[in-house]
C-alpha cells in the first residue's frame, strides 16, 4: 500500500508537470519475455534470472558486478581444507531478510537459511522438496546431489559443506542463480499457513531490491531495499517493463519509457550507434559457437580430417556474413574473458590449399560426402546457423567436400545430436559460471559424452589435464592444466571454434555505471540515472 | 424454444470433443519435447530424462494420456503449466479480460468509423471521395498487422510522442487487478491520472487490431448501403418528399444494417487470430502471447487447456447469437417448419 501511494503521488507529480527534486527515482527495464517464475532454483533461464536471483537474492558467494571474479556474498570468507574437500563459511552477522505483506522476519539471516537453501533442492525428505512441483534443474545439471556429502552448521554463522570428492569449480556454483538463499523461517511460516507455494510466488531474499508485485505478462515491480548489507540502491524503484518485440523495445527506449533495454535488433544497432540519447555498450560475452566433428564416426575419427576441415573455413567471411560484425573469432573453446584463456596458441589458419593437401594425405585426395545440422533457432553465440551452414558448405565444396544441410526442430535437434546420429554439426554454449572448467569439461570431457559432449570428443590425455585440474583448489596450479588443456584440443581439433558473439546493451544517457554482466545477465544494484 | 435450446446444446458436446482430440493430437504431432527444450544445450541424463517426463506424465500411452485428461477437463482441472507450474485456468483468467478489452475497444473502433464511412461512401457514390475510400478500406484489408504497427508507433509514439509505446498502464502506477480490466480496475484504484493512461494505451493496439475488421465493416456497409438505396421503398420515400438525410438514416440504414451486424459477428474469429500478433507487438498481456509461448516452449497444458477455453468462449458466444436470431425470427426458432 504505502509502495501504491508513493506511485500516485509520482504519476500526479508527472501529470502536474512538477516533478520535485525529492521523487522517487525509478528505473525501467524493458525485458525481453516473462520469468518462469519466482523461485531461480526451479529454472534456467536467463529471463528468470534476470528478475529474481539477480534482483532478490544474494548467494553464499557472488560474482563481483561486470566480472566472472568470485567476491564474498552472504559469506564475509571461506576456507578449503588442503585435501579440497571441506569448505568453510563465514556468514554474514546482522543481514536482514526482506519485510512483505505476508511476511516479517523475526531474526537475521543465519546458518539454518543456508542449510534450507540446500537441502530444499538436495533432500527427497525436506518438506519443500516437491513443493510447486519441485524439479531442481540446474542443482541436477551441475551435479551437486553428487558432489554433496554434507552440510552443517557448525555455530550460528559457520557453515560447513563436505563434499565426496575434490572439485575446485564449486565455490563458483555456489555464486550461481540456482543458489540463492532463501529464509527458512519465511517457509516455515508459510508451512504452517498451508501456503507453501507462496514462498515461490512472492519471493523474499536479502537482496539490493525487494519484489513488490507481478502482472503476468506485463510489469514487474521492485523497491530498493532500505537495509541491504552492501548499502541502499541508487534507486529507489525497479520497474520490469514486459516487452517481447525487439524493435518495439527499441521504440521505447527511444521514447524515454525505458532506460535500459535487451537483446537489441542487430539490424538496429548501426541507428543506436548514432542516436545522442543513447548509450550502446557492449562486451565480448561468455560464450563460443562452434562447428563439432563427430569424433567417433568416420572419418572424423582421423585428426588430420578434422584439421583439414577446420582450415578450410573462411571464418572472417562468417563473422561478417553471420554475426554481421557483432563477433569475435574464436581460436580456444573458451572465451578471453575466463581466467587461464591461453593467448598463445597459434589459430587455425584459413587456407583452403593446405587443406586440401592435408586431406589427400588423410586419405581423401577426391574429398567426401558427409552431413552438416544446423540449428533452426538463433542462439545467443550464433544469430543465424543456417547461414552459416551454408557458407561453410560453400568452403568445404572447395576441397571437394560435399556437404548435405540437416535440419530439426530444436527440441528433437538437442535430443538427435546428443545421441551422436550428426557426423557434423553446429552448436555453441553460453558459460554458467566462469570457471573454465564449465566450458572444457562440461562440453568436451569423456563423461560428458552422451549429453553436452556433442563431438563425441574422449581423448584421454585431455580428460586427464582436466580431472587434474578439477582436483586442485589452486587457481595459479589449475590455470596451467587449462592452458595446457587448450593447447592439445588445438592439435585435436574436435571442434573449429567459429565466434564469440559481442553482447550488446542499449541504455539511456541518463543511466549511470550500468555494466554489462559477462553471464548475460541484467543487474540493477550500483545503477543510477541523473 | 426449450427444445431449440436443447437442441442447439446438445451440439456443444461432440464439438467439444473435437476440440480436445484436434489440440491433443496436434501438438503431440509437432516433434519436440519439453524436457529436452528446457535442458538445452547442456542435455540431459536419461534417466533425469524419464524423470521429468514422468512427472509431467508424458511416460504413458497417448491414450491413457488423452483420457487422463478429459477425464480431469471435465472435473474442472485444465492441470498445470509445464513452465510457470501454476494452474492453466488461473492464468487464463487473468490473461483473458486483457485480451476481451483489446478486442472490444478494436471492434468499437472500427465501427465508429467503418459505418459512418461506409455510409457516405454510398451516398455519394462514384465521387473520388468513394474510390478513394474503397482504395484505401482496400489497403488496410491487406495492411500487414506488423508493419502497420510498427509504423503507427514510430510516428504517434517515437516521433510525436502522443501515445504511449507498449503495455497496458504507465508503470509510474501501480493498479492492484481486482477484474483484470485494466479500464475498471484503473477507475476503481483511485489514483489520479490512471484511467486516462490505460485508455491512452489502449488507442494504437485497437487501432491496428480495428484495421482489418475496419475495412471489412465499411465495404460490406457501403455495398449493403447501395443494395438497399436501389429499393423501391426508397425511391417512394424520396417521392414523399422526405429530407434526404431522414430517408438515408431512417429507412435505408435499418435494413442495411442486418447483414453489416452478421459481418460484425463473423470478426470476432478474426479478432482472436489478430490479437496473437497485435497482443506481441504492443507487450499486451492477453491470451494470444500466452498460447504462442505455450507452442515454442511445447507447454501442452497451456496449449491444450487455452485452445479449450478459446473455443468454449466462441462456442458460447455462437450459442447465444444464435438464441438471439431464434428469439428474433420465428423461422429459425422452428426449424424451418
Amino acid at each position: 500500500m504505502h509502495h501504491a501511494l508513493r506511485g500516485a503521488a509520482f504519476g500526479l507529480a508527472i501529470a502536474a508537470g512538477f516533478a520535485s527534486p525529492l521523487a522517487a527515482k525509478t528505473l525501467v527495464y524493458c525485458s525481453e519475455g516473462s520469468p518462469e517464475g519466482f523461485n531461480p532454483a526451479f529454472f534456467t533461464a536467463g529471463t528468470t534470472f534476470d528478475a529474481t536471483s539477480r534482483q532478490v537474492f544474494d548467494k553464499l558467494v557472488q560474482f563481483e558486478r561486470g566480472t566472472t571474479k568470485i567476491v564474498p556474498g552472504l559469506a564475509e570468507s571461506w576456507s578449503v581444507s588442503e585435501e579440497g574437500l571441506e569448505y568453510t563459511f563465514k556468514l554474514r552477522k546482522g543481514v536482514k531478510f526482506h519485510t512483505s505483506k505476508t511476511f516479517k522476519p523475526t531474526r537475521d539471516f543465519n546458518a539454518q537459511d543456508i542449510i534450507f537453501t540446500f537441502e530444499r533442492q538436495w533432500k527427497s525428505d525436506n518438506p519443500y522438496h516437491t513443493v510447486s512441483g519441485g524439479a531442481y534443474e540446474y542443482f541436477n545439471s551441475m551435479d551437486m546431489p553428487k558432489l554433496l556429502k554434507s552440510i552443517e552448521a557448525v555455530d550460528d554463522y559457520t557453515v560447513k559443506i563436505t563434499l565426496n570428492e575434490p572439485e575446485a569449480p564449486f565455490l563458483a556454483n555456489l555464486a550461481m542463480d540456482f543458489m540463492s538463499v532463501q529464509s527458512a523461517e519465511y517457509a516455515d511460516q508459510m508451512a504452517k499457513a498451508g501456503t507453501q507455494t507462496k514462498v515461490d510466488q512472492e519471493p523474499i531474499g536479502t537482496g539490493p531490491f525487494q519484489f513488490v508485485g507481478y502482472q503476468k505478462d506485463a510489469v514487474i515491480r521492485y523497491r530498493a531495499n532500505e537495509a541491504y548489507w552492501g548499502g541502499k540502491a541508487p534507486i529507489d524503484t525497479l520497474v520490469f517493463s514486459i516487452t517481447p518485440d525487439a524493435s518495439v523495445r527499441y521504440a521505447k527506449l527511444k521514447a524515454g519509457e525505458c532506460h535500459v533495454m535487451a537483446y537489441p535488433n542487430p539490424a538496429d544497432l548501426a541507428a543506436m550507434k548514432t542516436d545522442p540519447t543513447i548509450n550502446l555498450m557492449s562486451q565480448e560475452g561468455l560464450n563460443v559457437g562452434y562447428l563439432a566433428f563427430n569424433t567417433e564416426k568416420a572419418p572424423f575419427t582421423d585428426v588430420k580430417v578434422r584439421q583439414a576441415l577446420s582450415m578450410a573455413v573462411n571464418r572472417d567471411a562468417i563473422i561478417e556474413a553471420v554475426y554481421q560484425g557483432a563477433g569475435k573469432k574464436a581460436k580456444n573453446p573458451i572465451p578471453p574473458t575466463i581466467w587461464s584463456y591461453n593467448d598463445k596458441v597459434e589459430d587455425t589458419k584459413y587456407d583452403p590449399e593446405a587443406a586440401r593437401k592435408l586431406l589427400a594425405d588423410a586419405g581423401f585426395p577426391n574429398g567426401f560426402e558427409t552431413d552438416l545440422w544446423a540449428m533452426p533457432v538463433q542462439r545467443p553465440y550464433n544469430p543465424n546457423a543456417r547461414r552459416m551452414a551454408e557458407m561453410v558448405q560453400a568452403d568445404w565444396a572447395k576441397i571437394g567436400v560435399k556437404v548435405k544441410i540437416v535440419s530439426y526442430e530444436w527440441g528433437e535437434y538437442l535430443r538427435r545430436t546428443k545421441d551422436g546420429e550428426h557426423q557434423t554439426m553446429l552448436m555453441g554454449w553460453t558459460g554458467d559460471n566462469g570457471d573454465p572448467d564449465n566450458f572444457l569439461y562440461v562440453l568436451l570431457g569423456c563423461e560428458a559424452v552422451g549429453s553436452a559432449n556433442r563431438a563425441r570428443f574422449c581423448y584421454q590425455p585431455f580428460n586427464e589435464l582436466l580431472i587434474k585440474a578439477k582436483r586442485t583448489p589452486d587457481v595459479a596450479e589449475r590455470t596451467k592444466f587449462y592452458e595446457q588443456a587448450q593447447v592439445v584440443f588445438k592439435e585435436q581439433a574436435p571442434w573449429l571454434t567459429v565466434a564469440h558473439s559481442v553482447v550488446y546493451e542499449p541504455i539511456r544517457k541518463e543511466v549511470k555505471n550500468y555494466k554489462i554482466d559477462p553471464f548475460g545477465g541484467h543487474i540493477f544494484y550500483g545503477v543510477d540515472i541523473n | 424454444m426449450f427444445r431449440f435450446f436443447l437442441t442447439r446444446f446438445s451440439l456443444i458436446i461432440p464439438t467439444f470433443i473435437g476440440v480436445t482430440l484436434l489440440t491433443f493430437a496436434l501438438i503431440r504431432l509437432v516433434p519436440g519435447d519439453p524436457v529436452e527444450l528446457m535442458a538445452g544445450e547442456r542435455g540431459i541424463s536419461p534417466e533425469r530424462h524419464a524423470e521429468l517426463r514422468a512427472a509431467m506424465g508424458l511416460d504413458k500411452p497417448l491414450l491413457v494420456q488423452y483420457g487422463d485428461y478429459i477425464l480431469n477437463v471435465v472435473q474442472g482441472d485444465l492441470g498445470n503449466s509445464v513452465v510457470t507450474r501454476t494452474p492453466v485456468l488461473d492464468e487464463f483468467m487473468t490473461l483473458f479480460p486483457a485480451t476481451i478489452e483489446l478486442s472490444v475497444c478494436a471492434i468499437l473502433f472500427a465501427m465508429i468509423v467503418g459505418l459512418p464511412l461506409g455510409i457516405l461512401a454510398a451516398v455519394k457514390r462514384g465521387s473520388i471521395f468513394d474510390h478513394s475510400l474503397m482504395g484505401i478500406s482496400l489497403t488496410g484489408y491487406s495492411m500487414p498487422i506488423f508493419w502497420w504497427a510498427l509504423l503507427l508507433i514510430l510516428l504517434f509514439s517515437v516521433n510525436l510522442g502522443w501515445t504511449p509505446v507498449s503495455g497496458r498502464i504507465s508503470v509510474m502506477y501501480w493498479v492492484e487487478p481486482v477484474t483484470n480490466f485494466m479500464l475498471i480496475d484503473a477507475l476503481l484504484s483511485d489514483e489520479e491520472g490512471a484511467f486516462s493512461s490505460a485508455l491512452s494505451h489502449l488507442i494504437l493496439p485497437a487501432i491496428v487490431l480495428g484495421t482489418v475488421p475496419l475495412a471489412v465493416i465499411a465495404r460490406m456497409t457501403r455495398s449493403s448501403m447501395l443494395e438497399v438505396l436501389g429499393e423501391d421503398y426508397i425511391r417512394t420515400a424520396r417521392a414523399k418528399g422526405l429530407a434526404p438525410l431522414r430517408v438515408v438514416a431512417q429507412h435505408a440504414l435499418r435494413n442495411a444494417l442486418i447483414p453489416v451486424v452478421t459481418v460484425i459477428g463473423l470478426q470476432v474469429g478474426v479478432l482472436f487470430a489478430g490479437a496473437i500478433l497485435t497482443e506481441t507487438i504492443f507487450a499486451w498481456p492477453g491470451i494470444g502471447k500466452w498460447l504462442i509461448e505455450s507452442v515454442a516452449r511445447r507447454d501442452y497444458p497451456v496449449l491444450q487447456g487455452g485452445v479449450l477455453l478459446v473455443a468454449a468462449v466462441i462456442m458460447i458466444v455462437n450459442l447465444l447469437v444464435d438464441l438471439t436470431y431464434g428469439v428474433l425470427n420465428p423461422r429459425i426458432r422452428h426449424g424451418g417448419h
